[in-house]
């Protein structure tokens, strides 16, 4: 089992989303993140004191899936990410060793 | 000739006006809504998230403060029938509001004008309760609440009390004969020759508030950080709407300080309009052309600064006359908010640059500007040399005043809370509360709950399944 991490354009999320689900993909969850890499931030000016913000507004997609669909279901974010601008994100891929649906205490691919 | 007439009208039974009467009380409710929430509100959104209810909490408690000493002693000491020498009356002729249930007749206008005396009061309460406020935006962040309010009282009572005894009660920056103006430039039948021009209180208001904050700004010291970390507004959109609240009172302000629903009051409400919008329009194009952009929170002051330099002048000149000193305004205090980073003092959220600096302008612009005595309609000089001068002596007075104040209170009660209270935010030491709970995650019950809460909390558990 894999997790897919993917820090993306906040107002790209609802594409994103529906592409997942197209793909099959059935849960998934997301968080308010803020951050900067090639990007950097932006400035703003308060009575003439200018500010530099250097962390912008994102989010944070995180997918738990199947060995076999990691590769795929990054393939899928980034298509649906990407609009060839600076600032698009990152998707990083890290093993995991084991899952539990609370509810049932399904363990390992079955609680995917 | 005046004179005559004046006894006759007080010889008859006067009537009650009942316009001006029901006029001033809305004027006066007002003013009241500009402290509390439009001035809490515009300086809160400028704090940053964990100081925004001290902010909002230094008005509403000079609400409380001012507003109980004028009822007790202020009034007498401003309006009282007793002066004493010029700079202050009696405290105690009136004191808790004694002899104040006839009608009076501020102007002396034959005919109309009638007014119950605590009318009167009630409107002159709601000025000093704001001026107080106003001083509150130099030291945010970083003082004790219990300092703040014995300063509301220490102030209002030796600063704002005397100055506005001075202008307005017939003291030495008035036009009477024992006056700065009759002494400089001659009287004539117990009137001086120029009378000084300060129709709402450009002088007792914005003067004084501007240079209380500059002094407590250098007394109480810079906030931990300033210079250095980011100490952006929290919500501008509390700025917004603090400042519309502040404009919309300020009409009872200004229009009300005429003290009757007439001609003049309407020749005030535009030009109180109209000198607004140029100030925000002046401001705005001085950030444009210094910084890139037209920014919000430079709308908001600009409407403030136009407010604040239009107070003094907005009886004395025409609509265009209003528009050039409120251009002139905004655009100056734009450039004044950005002295603080120079001088190093952190007046935090610009009292000095927008209140003392369009204040000190709007009384000497009404000196240039008037229609019947102005410099620029060649009505010489002597005008504007007597703005220039009862400015000066407004800042001096009010200077010295804070210093002592200032000083003796940080001798003794203190004024800063500790470093770690600060960095953590004052909402938390001073009041145990935070402004947004944005994210209830955890947290419980520590005991002392209101006794009915925990009665019914426990008929609940005890009641039968």
């Amino acid at each position: 089992m894999k997790l897919v991490t993917a820090i993306i354009k906040p107002h790209a999320l609802d594409d994103v989303k529906t592409a997942l689900e197209s793909y099959g993909i059935t849960g998934m969850t997301i968080s308010e993140a803020s951050g900067y890499g090639r990007q950097r931030g932006h400035s703003e000016v308060y009575r003439g004191a200018e500010y530099t913000v250097d962390f912008v507004p994102k989010i944070r997609l995180e997918v738990l899936v199947e060995d076999l669909d990691a590769r795929s279901v990054v393939d899928v974010i980034m298509s649906a990410a990407s609009s060839g601008r600076i600032g698009d994100g990152k998707i990083w891929t890290v093993p995991v060793e084991d899952v539990a649906r609370v509810r049932t205490g399904e363990r390992g691919s079955d609680a995917i | 000739m005046t004179a005559h007439l004046l006894s006759l009208a007080t010889v008859q039974e006067p009537t009650i006006d009942y316009a001006s009467t029901g006029f001033l009380i809305i004027c006066a409710s007002l003013v009241l809504l500009m402290t509390v929430p439009g001035l809490a509100l515009f300086y809160g959104g400028m704090t940053r998230a964990k100081s925004v209810l001290n902010m909002m909490m230094m008005s509403f408690g000079a609400m409380g403060v001012v507003g109980v000493i004028y009822v007790l002693f202020g009034y007498s000491m401003s309006f009282g029938p007793n002066d004493l020498g010029g700079i202050i009356a009696n405290p105690f002729d009136k004191f808790g509001l004694k002899d104040t249930a006839d009608l009076i007749n501020p102007f002396g206008y034959d005919g109309y004008g009638w007014i119950p005396e605590v009318v009167f009061v009630g409107f002159q309460l709601t000025f000093a309760v704001i001026t107080v406020a106003l001083i509150s935006g130099a030291i945010a962040d970083r003082v004790k609440f219990s300092t703040w309010l014995v300063f509301a009282g220490l102030w209002v009572t030796l600063c704002y009390f005397p100055i506005a005894h001075m202008v307005w009660g017939g003291g030495l920056l008035s036009g009477s004969e024992s006056g700065l103006a009759a002494t400089l430039f001659g009287a004539t039948d117990g009137i001086a020759d120029v009378v000084p021009i300060d129709f709402a209180g450009g002088t007792v208001v914005h003067i004084n508030a501007g240079m209380a904050g500059l002094v407590l700004a250098l007394i109480v010291g810079k906030r931990l950080g300033f210079g250095k970390s980011v100490m952006r507004p929290h919500n501008v959109p509390l700025v917004m709407i603090g400042a519309g609240l502040l404009w919309f009172g300020w009409f009872g302000f200004n229009a009300g300080s005429e003290l009757a629903p007439d001609a003049t009051a309407a020749l005030v409400w535009v030009n109180t309009t109209v000198a607004t919008c140029a100030a925000m329009l002046g401001w705005l194009l001085i950030e444009k052309l210094r910084d890139g952009h037209a920014t919000s929170i430079g709308a908001a002051s600009g409407v403030v600064a136009g407010l604040v330099a239009i107070t003094p002048a907005c009886g004395a000149l025409s609509p265009l006359g209003s528009i050039a000193l409120g251009a002139v305004a905004g655009g100056l205090a734009a450039y004044a908010v950005g002295l603080k980073y120079r001088f190093g003092f952190d007046d935090s959220l610009d009292v000095v640059g927008v209140h003392l600096v369009a204040g000190v302008w709007g009384t000497i612009g009404a000196g240039l500007l008037s229609t019947s005595t102005g410099l620029l309609y060649g009505k010489g000089v002597q005008q504007t040399l007597l703005q220039i001068v009862i400015a000066l002596v407004a800042l001096l007075i009010s200077g010295v005043m804070t210093a002592l104040i200032g000083l003796a209170l940080r001798a003794t009660m203190g004024w800063r809370i500790s470093e770690d209270e600060e960095s953590a935010g004052i909402d938390q030491s001073e009041h145990a509360e935070t402004a947004y709970d944005l994210s209830p995650r955890g947290g419980r019950l520590a005991g002392n709950l209101p006794a009915l809460a925990r009665e019914t909390t426990a008929q609940t558990e005890g009641a039968p399944a």
